[in-house]
């Protein structure tokens, strides 16, 4: 905690004067307690009512056999059918699941190692870094309808960038051809991410003191022993915050195939399948909660243990 | 307030001298950047070509003549002043409440000792993880459910009201807020509030008039990245939204797709003149954003 | 297991109780509130409403202005009504329909003829039209009434626009190079070879959409199969691994060398241009295909039915989906919508519309055909002397069916045409499962 204290002093004045002077005692007075009840009370309750509800209420919809029209009263409970259907019947949901596994690894080796990378290469006194930094996250803040019709201007088969340049005498067929296309559109996706996650690392960077690195150096250690050894452990919280995006990014995962072909052929997400079944003309509420429930459960079974640890840790140290 | 960013610079070196490990790392980091842009690049080009010219020359050709009639089309066909505003009205209330709302949680748990603040944490961490589409049928009965007075929503229901959207944006991004601002503020040394409790000032004041403006950095951070999410979401309008006048922009933007006739040049424009504010409000943002994340990250 | 927070102190702790407490009066707040808007709730109806509310889904620019013209027309002959015309971009306006229909819909609404109407009138969310019917019954052909029946035997659609699905072509190309229209299968195999001989794409072929190729298993099904057969099998009354099924699929198997490659990544929009630009020689599909065409060479756009391939059926059955409206359930002002109807269903909004969209026809059988191109009145009389008339895969049968068991069979037919059995046991599952 030592490198922030004087910043804290820096802005404290700045603040505006205290309106009231009266003393108080330490302990919470009455008011304060009321305070702080509704600061948490308020947003706790906004964020159960409109997310955890409604998250169970997918876990109750998901044993059930409705259409998703009329009321309650035309629900028809099966108990555990729809699960029984997906595993042993639902064509598209293991490709699905595999298709999410792989994106998931994708997401965490490549756009990761290549922002660290760029970020270790950029973090240095260096001519038009700020060029080099806005040129690079750029396609983060696009919006994916525009990042699926680029790439699509990039793979169509007939008079496609990428075939055009390649000039092969047989097109390849990068979104059409089911056992390339997953990987085809995971590099659109990892396009967008890698400059977000070269941002995180950039922050992180910037903030390892640097009395740490020559220390390191002085004691004889090389450029990627000082960087393995020393930098990249002091990074853990943006490892931690690279890690929780890049998981998010990989479990939501879904406009850009959904833009690009709705998600078949190929290009299955269970994201996809919960929007196949739920929205849409004839919807399938039971299936699609249920689908919903599994990649609930998948999340959750990735993210309590983790967070659990890194809280936890936290208030140990 | 940028004042307050100022790290502990790396000691300046005289100017190097050009060597040629110098020189390989610009070549490859020119090269990278030319790699990034060049899908952009190449939608840009599209979007000045007419449709005449690329549907009889594709669209990897010279072009007979640069134009922006795509743009000024887009503008105007897409009707995009008014999708903008929906947009607005949309974003910026999210924005901002998620920000107050996230930033009290993140007060709350990381000043006091609570038994729950873990789970608590958590809830909302783990909350903001879940696919959005986990939630999507019970949210839309809900909304179906509460009703509201008409000065609040034109529809006198959460269904079909911006104000439905801003709320559900509000519930989810609370969860990535309020874990990045309560490891932000766990950063900010605990003797500072406790001296002014010592003075007697309430919880509010230490929240509003102590913590919260030395999380200004990170606020910013949030609010750059916050305001790229919630402006570039596509499905909670879809799916809350009935009126094709109260969208926003970005799924607004489908109208310029065609049914039976698509012109990409147009929707090239399109996608472009949307995707403009977000590019302007990172690049003006961009020091914030780099730098609360550098506090922010310091220590977990 | 022990929580602290880094600092020294011991902080102050607040029960949990109080925290609880908060929150529930905050929600019970909420919860009030919401009950007694609820009581308040539903009574705008009240009053004479001059407003008509209209849901849109023609969102393209130039259909937009057209059909946005055939209201205002209305509004000026209505006597004082004003209509609110809601816009929503095609492919939305169906993924929200559901929810739409139950949430607050547009007085008089956009929709599909034949079972994708029924499949929501059964459910009680759209308006009875019969009584509209008996005013405005004289203006439609059986086909068309057929059509806007509910399976209980009332009306619930009105019809406003026509388009056929055939194999197009452009007349200079055949001209240039001989060919002639086939009037079977083996005719057309043998075009179709010697097409590729000369250097064309025979067929001209998209699947990226996933629904395109619904239009060719539906020509190859009921000239195999016919008429009743469509409408069964798609109903959930016939097996998808019925034989005469898979003999649908080895007919298509057999064209599919015909077809243009790497369909599943090409939308149709693009396969229409190899067509406009000469590539191709044909392209099964919708009139619409002609909106790829500029203004100076739609002229040269013709069409022929699919050939006949079982001469039981011949060519009798022409696909050829119809566009119309229904009535919002409980609109908000129900005679204001159906006078609206009722204008809709006369041929002066649908001869206006039209002159935007010149690739349909209009539903309207007294419309003066006085002002159709050359291809639509071919496709009039295609229409009129068919003796069946079916929508399309996916206007036909459940929507659940279509977009997935459907879609996605076709899909995996067209990526390995070796493995029709596998496919169709899919489909045939997921049938059973859908029409139970």
């Amino acid at each position: 905690m030592t490198a922030l204290q004087e910043k804290p002093k820096a802005v404290a004045p700045s603040g505006p004067p205290p309106r009231r002077r009266g003393k108080r005692a330490t302990a919470l007075a009455g008011t304060d307690k009321l305070v702080l009840a509704l600061m948490l009370g308020i947003p706790t309750f906004v964020h159960l009512l409109f997310v955890w509800i409604p998250t169970l209420g997918s876990v109750a919809l998901s044993f059930s056999r409705w259409n998703g029209i009329g009321g309650f009263e035309d629900i028809e409970w099966i108990g555990v059918g729809n699960y029984v259907e997906i595993f042993t019947e639902y064509p598209r949901f293991w490709p699905a699941v595999q298709h999410n596994l792989i994106w998931l690894l994708f997401l965490l080796i490549v756009p990761t190692s290549a922002g660290l990378l760029l970020a270790v290469l950029l973090d240095r006194e260096l001519r038009f870094s700020r060029i080099y930094q806005s040129a690079l996250y750029m396609p983060m803040v696009l919006s994916l309808a525009l990042v699926g019709f680029i790439w699509q201007l990039i793979y169509t088969p007939d008079g496609g960038l990428l075939n055009s340049v390649l000039g092969l005498d047989k097109p390849v067929d990068w979104i059409g051809d089911s056992d390339i296309n997953l990987y085809a559109v995971m590099v659109a996706a990892a396009w967008r991410h890698t400059g977000y996650i070269m941002l995180l690392y950039l922050a992180g960077l910037k903030s390892v003191d640097p009395a740490l690195k020559e220390a390191a150096s002085l004691d004889g250690a090389s450029a990627s022993q000082t960087f393995f050894r020393v930098t990249f452990p002091v990074m853990k919280p943006v490892n931690i915050v690279v890690a929780v995006v890049t998981v998010i990014e990989a479990l939501r995962a879904f406009d850009i195939v959904y833009v690009i072909n709705k998600g078949r052929n190929g290009l299955e997400l269970l994201s996809v399948l919960v929007t196949d079944n739920i929205i849409g003309e004839a919807s399938r509420i039971g299936r699609g909660s249920a689908v919903a429930v599994i990649l609930l459960t998948i999340s959750l079974g990735v993210i309590i243990p983790y967070l659990y640890q890194t809280f936890s840790k936290e208030n140990r140290s | 307030m940028t004042a307050t960013l100022e790290r502990p610079s790396v000691p300046v070196k005289k100017t190097r001298p050009t060597t040629p490990a110098r020189v390989a790392l610009h070549v490859f980091l020119i090269l990278t950047c030319l790699m990034t842009l060049a899908p952009l690049l190449w939608a840009v080009y599209a979007s000045l070509r007419t449709y005449d010219d690329t549907s009889v020359n594709g669209y990897f050709s010279i072009a007979k003549s640069l134009t922006f009639e795509n743009f000024a089309k887009a503008w105007e066909i897409g009707d995009l002043p008014h999708f903008y505003w929906n947009t607005f009205l949309i974003t910026v209330p999210a924005l901002l409440i998620t920000l107050v709302l996230s930033s009290m949680v993140a007060f709350a748990v990381s000043r006091f000792s609570f038994k729950f603040n873990i789970g608590l944490l958590m809830l909302f961490t783990a909350g903001n993880l879940l696919p959005q589409q986990v939630i999507v049928t019970p949210l839309w009965r809900l909304y179906r459910l509460i009703e509201l007075p008409a000065w609040m929503s034109e529809s006198e229901s959460l269904i079909d009201s911006p104000l439905g959207v801003i709320l559900i944006h509000i519930a989810f991004q609370m969860g990535f807020c309020t874990f990045v601002l309560s490891n932000y503020m766990k950063t900010i040394p605990y003797e500072l509030t406790e001296a002014a409790r010592v003075d007697g000032a309430s919880v509010f004041r230490q929240y509003w008039q102590l913590t919260l403006p030395l999380c200004r950095p990170v606020l910013a951070a949030l609010a750059t990245l916050e305001f790229t999410w919630i402006y570039n979401d596509f499905l909670w309008a879809l799916v809350l939204i009935q009126d094709g006048d109260k969208m926003p922009v970005t799924s607004a933007l489908q109208n310029l797709k065609g049914t039976f006739f698509t012109d990409n040049n147009l929707i090239a424009a399109g996608s472009l003149l949307v995707a403009l504010p977000t590019l302007v409000v990172f690049f003006v943002l961009q020091r914030q954003f780099v730098g609360g994340l550098t506090l922010g990250s310091t220590k977990g | 297991m022990v929580l602290h927070t880094p600092g020294s102190t011991p902080l102050p702790h607040f029960g949990r109780r109080t925290m609880l407490r908060v929150m529930l009066a905050g929600a019970g707040v909420a919860a009030t509130g919401g009950l007694l808007s609820a009581c308040g709730g539903g009574s705008s109806t009240g009053g004479e409403s001059k407003v008509v509310t209209f849901g849109n889904n023609l969102s393209d620019q130039v259909p937009k202005d057209a059909i946005t013209a055939a209201v205002k027309a209305f509004e000026a002959q209505s006597g004082g009504l004003s209509v609110t015309i809601n816009t929503k971009q095609h492919e939305q306006y169906q993924e929200q329909i559901n929810n739409y229909l139950q949430g607050k819909p547009d007085d008089v609404l956009a929709w599909f003829a034949g079972y994708r109407m029924r499949f929501f009138a059964d459910q009680g969310l759209t308006g009875d039209l019969t009584d509209l019917w008996g005013k405005i019954g004289g203006n439609y052909s059986d086909a068309l009434k057929q059509a806007s029946t509910g399976t209980d035997g009332k009306q619930y659609f009105v019809p406003f626009t026509q388009y056929a699905w055939g194999m197009f072509y452009r007349k200079s190309v055949w001209q240039e190079k001989g060919y002639a229209v086939p009037k079977t299968l083996d005719e057309l195999v043998a075009l179709a070879t010697k097409m590729k001989a000369d250097g064309l794409i025979p067929i001209a072929f998209a699947q990226k959409q996933g629904w395109p190729g619904m239009g060719t298993f539906d020509q190859l099904n009921f000239r195999t199969n016919g008429y009743q057969f469509h409408v069964d099998l798609l109903a959930g009354k016939e097996d998808w691994q019925d034989k005469r099924v898979k003999d649908v699929f080895d007919t298509w198997k057999r064209l599919l060398p015909f077809h243009q490659e790497n369909a599943l990544g090409r939308e149709w929009q693009e396969a229409a241009q190899t067509l406009q630009q000469k590539k191709s020689g044909m392209y099964l599909l919708g009139a619409f295909v002609g909106q790829q065409f500029p203004d100076a060479e739609k002229e040269d756009l013709d069409f022929f039915p699919f050939p006949e391939i079982n001469p039981t059926h011949g060519t009798d059955t022409v696909e050829a989906p119809i566009d119309g409206y229904m009535l919002a359930k409980k609109p908000s002002n129900s005679d204001g919508a159906l006078k609206l109807m009722e204008y809709l269903s006369s041929a002066e909004p649908q001869l206006a519309y039209l002159k935007a969209d010149p690739t349909a026809v209009a539903t309207n059988q007294k419309a003066d055909q006085a002002g159709y191109s050359p291809l639509q009145k071919k496709v009039a009389d295609t229409i009129k002397n068919a003796k069946h008339i079916t929508q399309f895969l996916d206007r036909d049968t459940d929507p659940g069916f279509a977009s997935e068991a459907a879609t996605n069979g076709l899909i995996e037919f067209i990526k390995d045409p070796n493995n029709i059995d596998s496919v169709l046991k899919g489909m045939a599952d997921q049938a059973k499962n859908i029409f139970k």
